[in-house]
Formats: C-alpha cells, structure tokens, sequence
C-alpha cells in the first residue's frame, strides 16, 4: 500500500495529502489516472477507471485506487476478477453485455481494424456461444460461466505491483 | 437499551468522544446487548448486503450500541481501530499489538500511517487465509477480554445456540468478504463489525479459560504468521532472473517469457547435474585420487608433451584437458581411495546412473503438473468469447507491444472468422491432398539427405583422424560439428518454405514444422552416433577377438621395454624388481570412453559458439544495419526486408532440448559436461536476455503459450529416453577400456555392483539380491507393471469419455434454452 500511495501521490502531488488521518475528501480525475504507465497502453483505461470509480465519474479517490490494484493483482479470487470484468466490458452500464457493448469492446481491441460485417458476424458468433438464457445478451451469469471455463483469463488479469 | 442506542447515535459522529464513554459503557448488562445482536445482527447482515450506503450507518450503529466506539460510517475508521481494539483489552499488553496487527492486516484504504499502509499492502496479497487466521486469533483473545462480561449473567441453553449460529455466519462472512465486489470503505467496516461482534460473543461461550495461555499461543501464532510471511517474501526475492523475466513479459508477451522460464528450469536441472557429478566423482577423484604424473593413464605420452599446453590443443579438449578429472579416462580403478576408502568406481557408477535416473523423474514430474494446469481448457466452445474478453494481456506496458498486441488480436481474429467461413464452404480436397504429400515428400527428401551428409562427413573425419590430424586444416578438424551446426541453421528454413505448400492451418502448421526440425535433429544426433559407433567398432574389431592376446602383447612389450633397460636378456616370466619408470614414457592402451566424451564435448562447445555467433550477426549485426542504413538506403528497411528480427521461440526451445539431449548422452564419459553446460546457459540467459531486448521486435503473431508446455516436455522426455539409450548400451554389452577410466579390468562396467555387493555388504545381503534378480521373479514384476498401466489408461480414458458426455449434456440444455 505503501507504494501505490506514492503512486497516487506522484500523480497529483499539490492534492493529494500524504497524511490520512483526516480522512479528506481527496479524488484524482480519470485524466490523471489513465495516464499511468500501466494503464496507459490498455484500450478499457476508461472502462476500468470508472468502474472503479465511486461517484461514476471515474474519479477515484485512495480507498477506490486501492481497490482497483487489488482487483486487478495476483491475489484477487477469480470470482470477484469476474465480477470486475463484467464491469468493464458493460460499457452501457445496464448489468448486461448487449450486442452494441460487444462492438465497442471489439473496436477497442483491434482498433477498429475489421469490416463491419466481420464484426457483426464476431458479436452474433459470441452470443450465440455464450448466452444461456436466451436473451440475446449477456447477463452476469453467462458471463461468468463461460470466463469461468477460459484457460487465459487469469493469466492475463494478473498485474505486477 | 435506550441510553444505549442515544449514546451509540452520537458515537457515530466523534470517535475521539466515545473512547471514554465507551470504556464505561463496557460493563453494560450483557444480556439486552446479546438480545440487540441476535435481532439485529441477522438483520443488519443482510441488510449489508444488498445495500452500500445507506446501512452502513445504520448498521453499526445498531452495533455501536452494544459495542465499542466504531465509526464505520465514517472513511477514516482506521484511526479509532487502534483505541477501539485497546480499550477492548485493556488488561493484556500482548493483545495490544495484537490490535495494531489486526489493523494491518485488515488494511488501511486511506493509509493512515506506516503500519497501516503495510498492513493494507499485505491483506491484499496475503489473502484471506491471514484474515481467517486473524479472526482465530481475535477469538482467543477475546476469550481473555471479555472474561469479565460473560461472569456476570447465566446463558440459557437456547441464547447460547442462537448465539452460536450468528457468530457461525460473521465468521463464514469474514471470511468471504474478500470475494464480495464492494467498495473498500464497505468491506472495513463490515469486517470491522463482525470482527468485533465474533471477539464479544466468542469469548461469552468460551468463558475464557486459561488467559495466559491463549495470550502465549496468539503471540506464538501471530509470530509465526509473520515469518512465514517473511519467508515468503524472500523465497520470491531470490528467484534467479525474475526481474529480468517479468521484463522481458511485459515487452513481450507471455509466450517469449516462457522460453526464458523454460531455460531457467533447465538451468536448474543442470545445476543439480553439476553437483552430483562435481561434489560426487570430480572433487574426490581430484582430493584423495593419485596426482596427475603417478599412473600412466594420468600422464600426457612423451609424443604429445610438446603440444600438451597450447590453446589449440586445450581448446581441443586434448592435453592436458584430457589427462584430468574432466574425462574418464583419468579416473583409477583402484576400488577405494584416500584414508576415507570412497568407493571411486562404485561412485562413478551410481553417479551416472542417478543424474538419469533424477533426470526422469524430474521431467515426469512437471508434465504430471503442467497436465493438471491444463486440465480442463481443452474445448473450443466458446472460441470467440474467449478471444473478446481473454486476449488482452493485461501485463502490457509497452506501446509497440501493445501496437503489436492489437494486431495480432485483429489476426486472431480474421483468422478465426476465416475458420468460421471456412467451414461453411467446400475446398479442392484432391488438390490440397496432393500438394500436402508433395510437401511431404520433399521434406523427407530433406531429413534423409542431411542424414546422408552427416554420415559422409564422420567417416571422412575418421580417415582424416587414421591419417593423422596435423595434416590438415582447421576446417577438415571441426568438419563434423560445423556440418552439424550448419544444417541445424538451414534446414528449419526449408522446412518453412515446404509448409507452405501445404495450407494449414497456422497452428497445425506450426507442430509440423515443430515435429520436422525434430526429427531433423534427432537424425542429425543419431546418425552421428551411428557414425561414433562405427568408429568404436572399427577399433574393437580389432581388438576384441584379440583383447586378451592383445593385453598379453601390450603387456609383453612392456617388460621386454623394461627390462631393456637392464641392458640385460630378456627374461620369459618377467619378475624384474620395479624399475623407476617415468609414466609419460609408458607405451599406452586404447582408451574409447574418453574419445567419445571428448566427441560430445566438442560438440557441445562448437554448439555453444555457433549460437552465440548466430544471435550476434543475425540478431545484433542486422538491428545495427537496419536501424544506420536505413537512412541512405532505396527502400524502407525497417519495415521491408530485412528489418528487425523476431524471436525465434519454437527453435530456440528445440535448441535447448537437443543440447540437453547431448549433455544426458554424454554425461558418463565426461563428468565435465554438466560443468560445461551449466556455465553455458548461465551466459546464455544474459546474452540472450540482452539481445531480446535490444535487437528483436515482439512477434507479429502472438504464439499462445498456455498448450505448448507440455508439448516441450513431451519431447524433452522422449530426448531423455532416446538419449540414455546409448549410454545403457555401452554399460551393459561393451567392455571397458583396459587401460584407463574407473572400470579397467573389469568385463562389464556393471560389474562394479556385484563387487560390491559381494564385498561391501553381508552376505545375506548378496543372496537377496541373487534372488531378486531371477528372471523367474523380474518377469511377473514387468508383467504387473504392464497390466497396471493399461488399467490406468483404461479408468483416464473413461473418465475422458465422461467428461465428454457431460460436455455434450451441457450443449444441449443450452441449445433447447
């Protein structure tokens, strides 16, 4: 913790107070946030930030940036990575992944390098596969069940300190 | 109650406040508090559950009534936690640290001071094992604390179940409270209440005996806990090259660190190769053997003398390098040695015989591991999900890795939609079966005929070696190795240009070429063995029908040399005093473990340069190149030909397996290889690690490396086996040299077991063995042994087959859904 209060605090240094025991009421806006170099090359920065982020906004205040590095570290439980994730990718913020959230997440991973029909045909194949319920979108639960079947998902949701 | 719940209300606002108030509030009654906790604690539980904000007031302040000062709604909990835990325990000094661990180790989220910001550092890693054990903790503690409440009322049977039953679900709660996706202002503070309300009520049912005792065993327990801790920490530290590795990840993705991790492990295995063969027969040999001089077979030969020390010579592995505890040659057959009578040759022996043995088992090992890792990914029913949401590598931190992640992601893609396609539509089946067996063909074309040149250049260097060495040049000296080195470099690339022809899929692809270099190299080595072979044989042709003429003829002219000395007639049965005779001028015997280790030496180190130079002209040289010239040069280089090179993964992973294939192979003659080789990747994991990152651009298509493990093992086995193949030949059907190496005299090499047995052991002990190596006894067992691994593959195909079937039951209820 010591370290990612450095972290917080190299960010914003003239705000963000070193000492805690007041408890201020200090948050850092997303801007400064996806700047960091970890976050920086990572097409859902905005995406993680704000579901992090307590008022929504994606400002973050310490409690919520910790809470994000300890999501995002070795240690986290799969479920509660699940959980996250499904934030994430919820770019409506409805608690569904729906068929328009699926192409913003595809545009962002191959930076919108695929015709429109490939990414349709992509979105239609992910659904068909992974929506159990049959409601042509995905809710929590399809979510998690088919993360929790994926060999690479905590491999690659892991983040060194 | 009343006063309670007013006074708790304003606790809310002030911590400070309530620290004094609430030392008096302690003696309370008991009972009304215990009645508050069973309503409202269930309820307070769910309530927490459902909902962030708005009961966590309430909530703890339904418990504050009861309970100490606890300003859970407010963000800075974490600087009444200490007083609050002191005040609770008041009388036990011990307990206090105890608090100022708990802090910790529940975490700090505004970081209050050091303590807490570590405490908070660890929570999140340590997981909530250290949690669960805290909560143990807090309970014995509390044991003592709240002696002094539960004296003061009787607890009906009934209160005491319930009572049970609500400390039963804090319990289960704290200890998953990590998996619940709150905020971490909530999570304190419900972990602080359950804390707290377990601490109470447990002690009430424990009725805390033995206070002292708990207080020393909370001590002991929470030492303990902080040094494993500690230890843990520093195990992680001293992993070798982990920074490095973790470095080369993030540039580069996963499946380039896993061929640095891969070379680690190997490094590993060669450092314990190294000790046994080191610490067991070198140092021994060295310490308590004759010197070198003594004994004819340590001696350089007068002949060879004048060369003895120069570099060529030594880089040669001849000389003195080869008169020394590095070949097998060197080594006495005297049956103990030194004033501690250690068995040379028994050692030798067991040595040889155990690094393979180890060896094996070693690599059983991980692949059992790795299969279990692996276990269950292997469907590809959700193929395109798995790509969406699992194929960043959350680990990048580099913008040209990313650049390149992303492309790769987009290909992984469009290749996946192509598949998809694909399998909709129709090919030219014949067309493609066709140019699939042509593509065939020539590469068969191309292993036999590498086969063939091998072959062709070992028998010339065996004329060029009949002939005499010093005749020629540098290049008929070295021909077999540079031949070997060449073809390695070569070949993979023919083999790429033949895959072409075929139209696989990449990944299929990918093992065919995988399965062709492999064979490539496995030809390469074992027709260099054959070659080796001949060459012994051609020797032992001559000697073996012979041998014991020959022995008589060696040994004959040696006293008739002798005892020209006396100037004297030559005596029939010589039993001529010893004369003093320099041992460099002794006439010498055959000695073909030594060559041949001295064979595998050589190749090992001509490997070795050839991989150095390789990496240095065609990965640095060509980094160099592009990057100056490409300013005065037609056309771009960076990104046209030849632009920067990638890592080579599949073929430097091969590479390894082979030279570790070698090493196994040639471990038994020459006790130096494993020394050789372990100083070898220990220059290689830097040099290389350097030359990733300064001269190789990450790949384009980014190799998963999740499935191939195991495939590396699987060869990397199958390498050990055909490896120790030779060396168990030789051990059980070739006589030793006479004249040289632990073994002379003797028939077989094994041979040196009976003797111990028959020497060494009690003489039940030889009978035992007698018996137990009846082939009447060794046939069942192998036939036991046969049967319980059909039975074993039998019940893991089953199982397979279940799994299928439950797979397929899961596809069709998510069908009709």
């Amino acid at each position: 913790v010591y370290r990612l209060h450095g972290r917080y605090y190299e960010m914003a240094p003239n705000v963000v107070p070193m000492d805690y025991t007041k408890d201020p009421d200090v948050k850092l806006p997303m801007q400064l946030i996806i700047n960091m170099p970890e976050l920086k090359e990572n097409p859902f920065k905005e995406r993680i930030v704000s579901s992090f982020s307590e008022d929504g906004e994606g400002s973050l205040s310490f409690n919520d940036f910790v809470d994000m590095f300890s999501v995002l570290s070795e240690m986290a439980p799969r479920e509660l990575k699940a959980i996250y994730a499904f934030k994430i990718y919820d770019f409506n913020t409805d608690n569904f992944i729906c068929k328009a959230d699926l192409e913003k997440t595809l545009n962002k991973l191959t930076r919108e390098e695929l015709t429109a029909e490939e990414i349709t045909l992509v979105c239609e194949k992910v659904i068909e596969e992974a929506d159990m319920d049959g409601d042509g979108k995905l809710g929590f639960a399809d979510f998690e069940n088919m993360i929790s079947k994926a060999p690479d998902f905590l491999r690659y949701y892991f983040k060194k300190n | 109650d009343g006063s309670d719940d007013i006074e708790g209300g304003s606790a809310v606002e002030n911590e400070e406040n309530t620290k004094e108030t609430d030392k008096g509030k302690k003696q309370a009654t008991p009972r009304t508090r215990r009645g508050h906790a069973r309503g409202r604690d269930r309820h307070g539980d769910e309530d927490d559950e459902d909902d962030e904000g708005g009961m966590r007031r309430a909530g703890p302040r339904r418990h504050r009534s009861r309970r100490r000062g606890r300003a859970a709604g407010n963000e800075a909990s974490d600087s009444d936690m200490e007083p609050v835990k002191a005040r609770k325990n008041q009388a036990n000094q011990k307990s206090k640290e105890d608090d100022e661990e708990d802090e910790d180790e529940k975490g700090g989220k505004s970081g209050k001071g050091k303590n807490e910001k570590k405490g908070d550092k660890k929570s999140d890693k340590k997981g909530k094992k250290e949690k669960a054990n805290k909560k143990k903790k807090d309970k014995k503690k509390s044991g003592s604390g709240s002696d002094s409440e539960s004296e003061e009322e009787p607890i009906t049977e009934e209160e005491l179940a319930k009572l049970k039953e609500e400390v039963e679900e804090k319990k289960k709660l704290i200890a998953t409270l990590r998996n619940k996706p709150w905020k971490m202002k909530k999570k304190l503070s419900v972990l602080k209440e359950a804390q707290l309300f377990v601490e109470k009520f447990e002690g009430a049912l424990g009725k805390g005996k033995g206070k002292k005792f708990y207080a020393y065993k909370v001590m002991m327990t929470k030492k303990w806990m902080k040094f494993q801790r500690d230890f843990e920490n520093f195990k992680t530290a001293c992993i070798p090259w982990e920074m490095k590795i973790k470095e080369i990840e993030s540039h580069f993705g996963s499946s380039v660190a896993s061929y640095f991790i891969f070379l680690r492990w190997m490094y590993g295995i060669n450092m314990i190769l190294f000790g046994l063969t080191f610490g067991l027969v070198m140092v021994p040999e060295a310490l308590m053997g004759k010197p070198y001089g003594s004994l004819p077979r340590k001696t350089v030969p007068r002949a060879e003398e004048a060369t003895a020390m120069n570099f060529a010579t030594l880089w040669d592995f001849s000389g003195f390098a080869q008169y020394s505890v590095l070949f097998y040659g060197y080594y006495n057959n005297q049956r103990t040695i030194g004033w501690l009578k250690f068995r040379m040759p028994l050692s030798y022996f067991l040595v040889g015989v155990g690094s393979i043995g180890y060896s094996f088992m070693i690599v059983t090992r991980t692949m059992a591991k790795n299969a279990n890792d692996d276990g269950g990914g292997d469907d590809t029913s959700f193929n395109f999900s798995w790509k969406m949401f699992t194929s960043w590598d959350y680990l990048i931190g580099n913008p040209e890795t990313a650049d390149n992640k992303f492309a790769s992601i987009t290909t992984s893609f469009k290749e996946a939609i192509v598949e998809e396609q694909e399998s909709r539509k129709e090919e030219n089946i014949h067309l493609t079966r066709f140019l699939r067996v042509l593509a065939n063909f020539l590469a068969l074309c191309t292993l036999a005929g590498s086969g063939y040149l091998i072959f062709f250049v070992v028998r010339r260097s065996q004329q060029f070696a009949l002939e005499g060495l010093e005749n020629y040049g540098w290049w008929e000296r070295n021909e077999v190795n540079t031949v070997m080195s060449l073809l390695g470099m070569f070949c993979p690339t023919l083999f790429d240009v033949i895959s072409s022809l075929e139209n696989y899929h990449p990944r299929i692809a990918l093992r065919w070429q995988l399965g062709r270099i492999f064979a490539l190299f496995l030809g390469n080595l074992y027709t260099f063995i054959i070659a080796l072979m001949d060459e012994i044989n051609l020797k032992a042709r001559y000697f073996l029908p012979f041998t014991l003429e020959e022995e008589k003829i060696v040994k004959y002219n040696m006293t008739i040399w002798e005892a020209s000395l006396y100037n004297g007639t030559i005596p029939e049965n010589s039993t001529a005093p010893p004369i003093q005779v320099d041992p460099a001028d002794v006439p010498r015997g055959p000695c073909w473990e030594t060559m041949v280790g001295q064979e595998f030496v050589r190749l090992t180190v001509s490997d070795m340069m050839t991989t150095y130079i390789t990496i240095l002209i065609g990965d640095f040289l060509r980094a160099v190149f592009v990057r100056f010239f490409n300013y005065c040069w037609c056309w771009d280089l960076e990104y046209g030909f030849p632009s920067y090179s990638e890592f080579d993964i599949s073929g430097n992973v091969l590479g390894l397996i082979f030279n570790q294939g070698m090493i196994w192979m040639g471990s038994f003659y020459a006790p130096c290889l494993p020394a050789i080789n372990v100083f070898r990747l220990h220059t290689s994991m830097y040099l290389q690690c350097w030359a990733v990152m300064c001269c190789n651009v990450p790949q384009e298509r980014v190799f998963k490396a999740s499935r191939s493990n195991n495939f590396y093992m699987a060869m990397l086995l199958f390498i050990l086996f055909l490896s120790t193949l030779p060396a168990v030949y030789t051990i059980v059907s070739i006589p030793p040299s006479f004249d040289c190496g632990p073994f002379s005299g003797k028939t077989r090499m094994f041979e040196v077991i009976s003797e111990t047995l028959e020497h060494d052991f009690p003489s039940w002990f030889g009978k035992v063995f007698g018996y137990a190596s009846n082939p009447g006894l060794i046939l069942p067992f192998i036939l036991l042994m046969v049967l319980s691994i059909y039975y074993l593959n039998a019940t893991s195909k089953s199982y397979k087959e279940a799994n299928l079937e439950l797979k397929k039951k899961l596809q069709s209820v998510r069908i009709e859904n």
